[in-house]
């Protein structure tokens, strides 16, 4: 269920890419749309509906969406 | 430092001074069509103002005083105190306070002096100045805040060019019985590169290598003697920090949130200010924004706002402010206080 929210949200940061194109293993940080503002969207989506705070070493850790949510999990609440 | 409050001091005025020219970031040869529209929509600053080379932080602040001056019908030779808050002084030695004593023809009895502070210097210079005012029955003082942060960034960056433009503010203070400005601010050294300059200081002076270029990541090219900008790092830094700040001040200087009637947050970044909004729970109105038309201003970002987008209502109504600033040090804080009726000339443009 989660893994479904997380996925979702993540499709909500991606405006330029198609919704289909976001699953549990879409290596998100090789999508075309990536970068820098890409990082800063994804740090405070996570930060507001998750409570969590990622890093960008944490961007860098994950290479699947669904991979970046084990780490999410892995975080503290704030 | 424990939230504190100090008495019998009021702003009487505020103005800001900006360079007549503009930068459009959707022109920013930095980005492509793309990453230009998702900047501008994601960090919300559309238009820079940059400073030629010969105009510095000095300047435009001394522009920003002497309309003040006038317009509040202050007599120089009544400002017993100047503070300088700025990263971009006119010489390394001596500091710009003391020149901008003489050129705004303040007495010898005034004491001046610089502060060096960025995003949060507003916010602290309003502590330091009312501290020294609050002893002083009588008496009058200005707060000089700005920066010309266009002059110390690469125009190979694109983590900077995009976000910085220079503006000079000046806020006049006065001893005032019953007045009040109550303070919560913090310190966190351990993030002291995340925002730096690495070469010029006496750890690391001016050198051969100062001045040679170096890529980072694509589009990020600068030299030893620009500004660093750890942009994620600052970003999480200000939605770690920012709300818990301003909510230890509210509760332990039992303030109504409802009560305030503006909240002006440092002008970095809409999602980041977004963030912090929402984390306080605020509504938009009351949470007015000048980076779409003005960028990030480091320490002027406040007062920048102030008149940008609450002139009419600061000049003619009492209102209760909370002020937020964060970044450079790093270092933070917010402060609460009341004005009446202050003196808030339009913007100020310099040629």
């Amino acid at each position: 269920m989660e893994l479904n929210n997380f996925v979702e949200k993540m499709a909500d940061c991606f405006n330029q890419t198609e919704a289909s194109e976001i699953t549990p293993s879409t290596r998100f940080r090789e999508l075309e749309e990536w970068g820098s503002m890409m990082a800063l969207i994804v740090i405070a989506m996570i930060d507001s509906d998750f409570n969590k705070t990622v890093d960008a070493d944490d961007l860098k850790a994950a290479n699947t969406i669904e991979e970046l949510l084990t780490i999410v999990q892995n975080k503290p609440t704030n | 430092m424990r939230v504190f409050s100090v008495p019998n001091v009021r702003i009487k005025g505020v103005a800001a001074a900006v360079p007549a020219t503009t930068a459009d970031n959707l022109d920013c040869a930095l980005m492509n069509e793309k990453e230009r529209e998702l900047f501008v929509k994601t960090v919300g600053i559309r238009y820079r103002k940059v400073a030629p080379k010969n105009i510095t932080a000095a300047d435009l602040c001394e522009a920003a005083t002497k309309r003040l001056i006038t317009d509040l019908n202050w007599l120089v030779e009544d400002v017993s105190i100047l503070i300088f808050i700025t990263q971009t002084p006119d010489y390394i030695i001596p500091n710009s306070a003391s020149l901008l004593q003489h050129k705004l023809g303040l007495s010898k009895n005034c004491i001046a002096f610089d502060v060096n502070l960025g995003c949060s210097g507003y916010v602290y210079g309003l502590s330091i100045i009312s501290s020294l005012l609050q002893s002083q029955i009588g008496g009058k003082a200005l707060l000089l805040v700005g920066d010309v942060s266009t002059h110390i960034i690469s125009p190979n960056d694109k983590s900077t060019v995009p976000l910085f433009s220079d503006a000079g503010s000046a806020t006049a203070l006065e001893f005032s019985l019953g007045g009040k400005m109550t303070f919560h601010l913090q310190t966190d050294g351990a993030g002291f590169d995340d925002i730096i300059v690495p070469d010029g200081g006496f750890r690391q002076p001016i050198n051969e290598t100062s001045f040679e270029d170096q890529e980072y990541t694509l589009g990020v090219v600068r030299n030893r003697a620009q500004m660093k900008l750890d942009g994620l790092k600052i970003f999480n830094f200000a939605l770690r920090e920012v709300a818990p700040n301003i909510n230890t001040l509210l509760k332990e200087a039992i303030i109504d949130k409802d009560s305030i009637d503006y909240v002006l947050l440092h002008q970095a970044n809409l999602l980041m200010l977004e963030s912090v909004r929402k984390k306080l729970q605020l509504y938009p109105e009351r949470v007015p924004y000048s980076l779409h038309d003005f960028g990030n201003t480091s320490s002027a970002s406040i007062p920048v706002t102030m008149v940008a987008n609450l002139r009419h209502q600061l000049a003619n109504q009492s209102l209760r402010l909370l002020l937020s600033g964060f970044g450079v040090g790093l270092s933070w804080g917010s402060c609460y206080l009341g004005t009446e009726n202050i003196c808030c000339p339009e913007m100020i443009l310099v040629e």
